[in-house]
């Protein structure tokens, strides 16, 4: 077979395993989602700017050893120049011109950098607590713009719900693609508000583990005897189930705590939280009473 | 100096090699040395390759089929630390002891004893770390990073997981030191520095970062050990230590190593293409100082592996912009060995095929490389299988392709026959095309949310979960190819070579002005360069 065949041959294969692989499944996806908040858009778009730096870096590049391979073919007669050893000129060329390309890359990752890292102003506060296997979220603080209130007595486990857990036991003969969201949902999903900047602080309790939900477009790690930060503002209208994974290896079954977030307007949010403040203010009360009678 | 004693005793006998298992055991030759290291690591390869086709078995289809998470956790470890340390290191140091000595005209390293040592450690170090399997517990699961406090949560085999990776780290600084020695010391007179081959000049830097390094490990991971046994807290929160501090430190000799994996693959590539151009390395001059540029650049750059763990702005930007600057001096590599094959004669024999794949599929994980850098965008990267496609791209088809191009290159020089190149020729498209078929589709997997290291996942990952196996499991069948082809060319098939082996070449260099095979004993009298 000549070099050309082979090559077509090499593309047609992997045209066909691409086909092949579309069909199944159609949720599949291929790309970074735009997500919901304006970190996951950002991210986005820098993704795409430097995907489309590097595209059309490689077609240059990738087309100029082509040519070469093609037309320099010893077999086709070619004979070297074997002159053509150095030159600085074209050193000094292919050295600037990529320093330009990554400061007009630096610029926007910069102010991306600078976005993402400020975790000011939030109107909620929530802390959420890494552990072997599962997370649990704390209710910390609310901000109407002028003053920080406490809030008490909204925590609560949030772990891999049962069905999935049942069918991914080994050897459970159970079909994954029967269960709704496999592996991605919990039995208790982190509430939050659309519209407001929640302030998520991480931390582990145990070892090591990392949270991430792909459509808000951040992650960052929860570490024992750290409390890091990171913030999400869902766009309004954009309320819904987004779903991510723990992303730092933590033992036997990192592969199963998902984390599902479900995002409610403002006003559901609201609703929703007096009432877990009031289920849980009874308990509390009565907490109170047994701890005074000891 | 110890050669010239070894070399009284052969009288002038130039080929009698020892006879019996006493050759090996106690080999000081060069030659010898590399084979073992060479033989060593495609062992390990397999070893390694077995546990990624677990892993990928696993990995086929959703739901757990054959294995238990916890023995998941293992395969991926064992994998990472088996093909890194097992494979690609002992691999390069292998072609090293073969190569560099007949490369700047010297009869052999110049601490043969010391290269007995560092090879014979290994076998060992390694049969640990294997052993470890049997323990209770299980092998280390904690990930080849080695994270604590995870790390410390390990079975009975972490005591000898750690000393394995002590016993690796002590081989690797040997090898490192006899070339740096070897290169230093026992050039051929005339042989300036600048003259010598770029796979000895990117091996002296790669030894620099080898002996910069490995003790930066070997401290990290004997802290560990005594957190684990002996009650310290440098890495525990609750004594007051810190887990982030072991990142750094596992990273400041993380970048730097990935970088000793892959900068002798750059000095074969160097030497193939222009070969197999037949024209001179467009650049000489300019490659050495991107080799030493890179170098330097990857001691600064190791924070971009923790882009997550909550670094002060500053920090971040510090380490994404020293990141995005290896760019430049990779970009200059890539470009000049294209220019390189500008205007030349080109032909296509294996080695340069290897070489050629490395071009392509290594820029491509340059490329990943480069998104990777960008932090914004790497919050969303990280941790996921896009980072999986982004190593594989660069430790595959980049650094294992080149140990083949060598192998390839250079096989004929150390058997004195030529392999079945027809042979060589389907082993390179099988495995060029099921390697893509392999790590292309991890890219979508990571993009699409896939974190790494889990051994389920999500029906919507099913489709390219089962591509990249199916691709696996071919680039895994494809290698058996290569035993086989190499094993025959040792055996005497195939037609004689000559001392220039790939005659109306380019081919460079004074490995061509001895016979082929390589007999015994090499330049025990300096060659003259002009
Ligand atoms: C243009 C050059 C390169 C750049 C800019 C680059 C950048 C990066 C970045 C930013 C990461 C961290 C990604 C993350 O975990 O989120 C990474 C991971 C990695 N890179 Fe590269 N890289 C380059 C070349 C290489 C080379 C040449 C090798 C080895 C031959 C390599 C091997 C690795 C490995 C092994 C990891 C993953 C380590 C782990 O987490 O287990 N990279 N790279
Ligand atoms: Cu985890
Ligand atoms: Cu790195």
């Amino acid at each position: 077979m000549s070099i050309q065949k082979k090559l077509a041959a090499a593309a047609g294969l992997a045209g066909l395993a691409i086909s092949a692989a579309a069909f199944g499944h159609p949720e599949s996806s291929l790309n970074l989602p735009v997500g919901v908040t304006p970190i996951s858009q950002q991210a986005h778009y820098l993704h795409m700017l430097t995907l489309w730096v590097c595209v059309a870096i490689a077609v240059v590049v990738f087309g100029a050893m082509i040519y070469s391979m093609v037309k320099f073919r010893k077999s086709q007669g070619a004979v070297a120049d074997t002159s053509i050893v150095h030159s600085t000129k074209a050193e000094i060329i292919w050295t600037i011109i990529p320093v330009l390309i990554l400061i007009g890359l630096a610029v926007p990752a910069t102010k991306g950098l600078i976005i993402i890292e400020d975790t000011r102003n939030s109107g909620l506060t929530v802390k959420a607590t890494g552990y072997q296997w599962k997370w649990q979220y704390e209710y910390i603080s609310q901000n109407d713009g002028k003053t920080e209130s406490p809030i008490s007595g909204v925590s609560f486990y949030s772990a891999l719900e049962e069905k999935s857990n049942f069918t991914r036991q080994l050897g459970s003969g159970l079909d994954p693609n029967q269960v709704e969201n496999y592996l991605l949902n919990v039995d208790h999903p982190l509430i939050i508000p659309s519209g407001v900047k929640v302030r998520l602080l991480l931390t582990g309790n145990d070892v090591i583990h990392a949270w991430w939900v792909p459509e808000f477009g951040m992650k960052r790690d929860a570490i024992p005897g750290f409390v890091n930060e990171m913030w999400i503002q869902v766009d309004e209208g954009k309320e819904g189930t987004y779903r991510g994974q723990c992303v730092e290896l933590c033992g036997r079954d990192h592969g199963f705590m998902p984390i599902v977030v479900v995002v409610k307007t403002k006003q559901d949010f609201a609703a929703w939280l007096a009432a877990q403040q009031q289920a849980s203010a009874p308990a509390a009360t009565a907490t109170a009473a047994t701890t005074a009678s000891l | 100096m110890a050669h010239a004693e070894a070399h009284a005793h052969d009288g002038h006998d130039h080929n009698h090699a020892p006879a019996g298992i006493g050759r090996w055991l106690f080999a000081t030759n060069h030659k010898d040395i590399g084979t073992m290291y060479l033989v060593f690591a495609l062992i390990m390869f397999f070893i390694g390759g077995a546990m990624a086709m677990v892993i990928r078995l696993e990995l086929f289809k959703p739901g757990l089929q054959f294995v238990d998470p916890g023995f998941f956790n293992s395969m991926t470890t064992m994998h990472a630390l088996i093909m890194i340390f097992g494979g690609v290191m002992p691999a390069w140091t292998g072609l090293a002891n073969w190569m560099i000595p007949l490369q700047v005209g010297a009869p052999d390293m110049a601490l043969p004893r010391m290269n007995n040592y560092s090879f014979w450690i290994l076998p060992f170090a390694f049969t640990l770390l294997l052993l470890s399997f049997f323990l209770p517990g299980g092998a280390p699961a904690g990930g080849w990073t080695l994270y604590p406090p995870l790390v410390l949560q390990a079975g009975d085999s972490f005591g000898l997981t750690i000393f394995a990776i002590h016993m690796m780290g002590i081989s690797s600084i040997m090898g490192a030191i006899n070339v740096v020695v070897t290169i230093m010391n026992m050039r051929a007179p005339g042989m300036d520095l600048l003259k010598m081959p770029l796979f000895c000049w990117t091996w002296l830097i790669t030894a620099y970062l080898l002996i910069a390094t490995m003790p930066v490990l070997a401290g990290a991971v004997t802290m560990l050990l005594t957190d684990h046994y002996f009650g310290t807290a440098f890495f525990n929160p609750a004594g007051g230590g810190d887990p982030v501090m072991f990142q750094h430190i596992f990273w400041f000799f993380g970048h730097p190593e990935v970088y000793i994996l892959i900068l002798p693959a750059f000095g074969i590539v160097s030497e193939i293409i222009p070969t197999f151009s037949r024209k001179p390395l467009f650049g000489y001059e300019s490659m050495v100082y991107a080799t030493g540029s890179i170098a330097f650049l990857s001691f600064i750059v190791w924070a971009h592996h923790m882009f997550t763990v909550g670094m002060p702005l500053a920090g971040q930007l510090f380490f994404m912009l020293s990141t995005m600057l290896i760019a430049v001096p990779t970009g200059v590599k890539v470009f000049n060995w294209t220019t390189t094959m500008w205007r030349g004669s080109i032909s296509y024999e294996p080695p340069m095929l290897f070489a050629l794949a490395f071009l392509f599929l290594f820029t491509i994980g340059g490329f990943s490389g480069l998104m990777l850098a960008i932090a914004p965008a790497d919050f969303q990267y990280h941790d996921t299988y896009f980072v999986v496609a982004h190593f594989h791209y660069v430790l595959v088809p980049g650094a294992v392709f080149a140990i083949m191009a060598g192998v390839y290159y250079w096989l004929p020089k150390w058997t004195g026959h030529m392999y079945d190149l027809k042979l060589a020729t389907w082993h390179f498209w099988l495995s060029t095309i099921s390697v893509n078929v392999l790590f292309f589709p991890m890219h979508f997997l990571g993009l699409a949310g896939m974190p790494r290291r889990i051994p389920d996942y999500n029906v919507q990952f099913a489709d390219w979960n089962m591509v990249a196996s199916i691709g696996g499991f071919a680039f895994g069948l494809s290698q058996v190819m290569f035993v086989w082809i190499v094993l025959k060319s040792v055996r005497g098939g195939g037609p004689k070579a000559s001392a220039r082996v790939w005659d109306d070449t380019n081919s460079e260099g004074l490995e061509w002005t001895v016979p082929s095979p390589a007999p015994f004993h090499t330049f025990e009298t300096p060659p003259v360069i002009k």
